[in-house]
């Protein structure tokens, strides 16, 4: 049986959803799982997570948990004491930073944003997307420990009901960088990779003031983010943080909805394992159609708001 | 101070690629070539810490011999130097080899700051940068978007899905740079004479030792054949029909 520390994410002592995601990912090609966890409430996040498919669970403490490096280096000692095979995170910023580090420590190869995990015999093997989405591979490691991180939206949540030992394991590295402040996003704000539906903007809204059409269906739609084409990030209409695409986020929500973009390949590049994509373009002959499973021909400006009303009559009705 | 900014060679954005016929990997014959996108961030902020603090900039590519187009592009923006490590499979060299080579070049030249991309645009690892600072025992932070830089520590901002946070470091330390970190300088005519009198090298790299083991590559699946729903406003309804009954995603 192959066993793998997973590292959970939490805010407010609830595990995020990315990190459950990449428990399930373990649990469904037959692995052990240890969560680890860092950071004020991780003890409380620790006791929830028998439930999502982990049989252990370490806290780490001291008070180099805000820097990267030493955190890194608690976690692959973790591994190497716990007899585990490996190490996994869900593709988040500081997934995707403390898997690299974590597999440097244990001289093992990482395998990034992985969209399938399956074991064959003793090993397990992954598939990826390389070259902004146009080639699947599919690999397996000959490294001394496992390494991968699982792309977000993927992989489903493991739901049982089990108990959880936690234990706690202490950092002892000197901290070479340090976390000083963070200034928070609002609570209820998805970032585009984690949220199961994204409405993204193109250079179809014309002007920045504009994406309140796109706000407004965002809303309407409730667990939603809002995203960019990189046209509308480049003219400082939006953040480079919802940039969607190859120089951008990578997502794979539930739905897509992208209005007044064209779907260059660039673009597509970010979202194309949507689970299902909708297309707003006023131009029938946009290439972001080829890869909508259901678009509308017309002006965003009619559509969007019209949709958005329709969502909220949905919604309303439960 | 010695300054590297790392640079990937790596195929454009819209290169077409093309399977062996055996899935075994893929036809690299033809392929059009640029500079990872990242990694002109990178090479920018390199200039800027050595325009703010002094020293010296070494562009550092493990690559074809042949990507010395890309890397006198790198001299002409305002590198002093070029090392090219050279290795025609570097695109199937793991992210831990890479790491692990870059690593020793980097020893060698005696630096004290390496940009890097966030994430090179073939692989999409975003491993390196990190991996890399570890094997050396440095600090290193991870897609930056701001940073202020000192002789012997600095301050860095990144995004993460939690909000902003502003990281301290100390030096030697590996920077992973994030879009809006700078913005790129184009090579001005001056530029690109200059380059062709500034060193360029070639080294052979550390052996790649590698662990990811290749099965088989393959064009992701087509998505089911989708359809228009309607014209204007009107099309709503069947919209909202098709979401709920069809894909049962609202
Ligand atoms: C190295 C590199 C990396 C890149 N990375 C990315 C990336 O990460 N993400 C990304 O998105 N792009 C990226 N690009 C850019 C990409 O090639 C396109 O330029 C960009 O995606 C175009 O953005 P857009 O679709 O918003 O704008 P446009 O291509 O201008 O399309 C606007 C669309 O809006 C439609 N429209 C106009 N008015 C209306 C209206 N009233 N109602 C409805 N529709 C309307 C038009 O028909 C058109 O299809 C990259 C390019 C390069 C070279
Ligand atoms: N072959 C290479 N030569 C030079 N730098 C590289 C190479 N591969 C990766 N890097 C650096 O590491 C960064 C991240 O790459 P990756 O982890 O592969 O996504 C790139 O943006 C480069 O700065």
């Amino acid at each position: 049986m192959t066993t793998l520390v997973v590292f959970v994410e939490h805010s407010g002592g609830n595990a995020r959803r990315g990190s459950l995601e990449a428990l399930g990912a373990a649990r469904a090609a037959g692995c052990d799982c240890i969560a680890v966890l860092t950071g004020a409430d991780a003890a409380q996040a620790a006791q929830t997570l028998g439930n999502s498919g982990a049989a252990k669970a370490v806290v780490l403490t001291g008070p180099a948990e805000h820097s990267a490096d030493a955190v890194a280096s608690a976690m692959a000692e973790v591994v190497s004491a716990q007899g585990a095979d490996g190490f996994l995170a869900a593709s988040t910023h500081h997934g995707q930073d403390l898997a690299a580090r974590v597999a440097a420590h244990l001289d093992s190869v990482l395998f990034s944003d992985c969209t399938g995990l399956t074991s064959e015999g003793d090993s397990l093997s992954v598939q990826r997307a390389w070259l902004a989405g146009k080639v699947i591979a599919q690999l397996t490691s000959a490294a001394p420990a496992f390494c991968c991180t699982t792309r977000l939206n993927v992989f489903e949540v493991f739901e049982g009901e089990g108990s959880v030992e936690v234990s706690e394991h202490a950092i002892s590295a000197e901290p070479k960088t340090r976390v000083v402040s963070i200034e928070a996003k609002g609570e209820t704000k998805l970032d585009v990779k984690e949220a199961p539906v994204v409405v993204s903007g193109g250079r179809g809204m014309k002007e920045a003031e504009h994406f309140a059409l796109i706000e407004e269906l965002a809303a309407a739609f409730g667990d939603a983010a809002v995203g960019a084409s990189r046209a509308v990030v480049d003219a400082g209409w939006r953040p480079h943080s919802e940039q969607v695409g190859q120089t951008g986020k990578v997502v794979a929500p539930q739905l897509y909805v992208a209005v007044g973009i064209s779907g260059a390949i660039q673009h597509l590049a970010g979202m194309r394992t949507s689970g299902t994509i909708v297309a707003i373009n006023k131009d029938a002959e946009a290439p972001i159609f080829k890869v909508a499973d259901y678009g509308i021909v017309g002006d965003a400006f009619e559509v969007v708001p019209a949709l958005a009303e329709a969502v909220r009559a949905v919604k309303a009705e439960g | 101070m010695n300054i590297i900014a790392c640079i990937k060679r790596v195929p454009t954005t819209d290169a077409e690629v093309r399977f062996k016929a055996d899935a075994s990997g893929l036809e690299t014959e033809g392929l059009p070539y640029m500079i990872s996108f990242y990694d002109e961030i990178a090479l920018e902020q390199a200039v800027l810490t050595k325009e703010a603090l002094g020293g010296e900039v070494t562009a550092l590519s493990l690559g074809p011999a042949s990507g010395s187009k890309e890397i006198r592009e790198c001299l002409a923006k305002g590198a002093d130097k070029a090392v090219i490590l050279t290795d025609d499979e570097w695109m199937s060299s793991d992210c831990r080899a890479t790491a692990k080579r870059l690593a020793a070049a980097i020893g060698e030249l005696d630096a004290q700051l390496v940009f890097m991309g966030r994430v090179a645009t073939d692989r999409d690892n975003a491993a390196v940068g990190p991996m890399c600072a570890t094997y050396l025992g440095w600090a290193c932070v991870s897609g930056v978007i701001e940073m202020e830089c000192g002789e012997d520590k600095g301050t860095a901002k990144v995004e993460t899905e939690n909000g902003i946070e502003t990281v301290e470091f100390s030096l030697p330390a590996v920077i992973t740079c994030n879009k809006g970190l700078n913005t790129p300088r184009y090579a001005g005519l001056k530029g690109i004479m200059a380059a062709k009198k500034k060193p360029l090298e070639e080294q052979a790299p550390a052996e790649a030792d590698g662990q990811a083991v290749l099965s088989t590559v393959s064009a992701p699946p087509a998505r089911p054949e989708g359809r228009i729903v309607g014209t204007g406003a009107e099309a709503v309804p069947a919209l909202i029909d098709a979401l709920r009954n069809e894909a049962q995603v609202l």
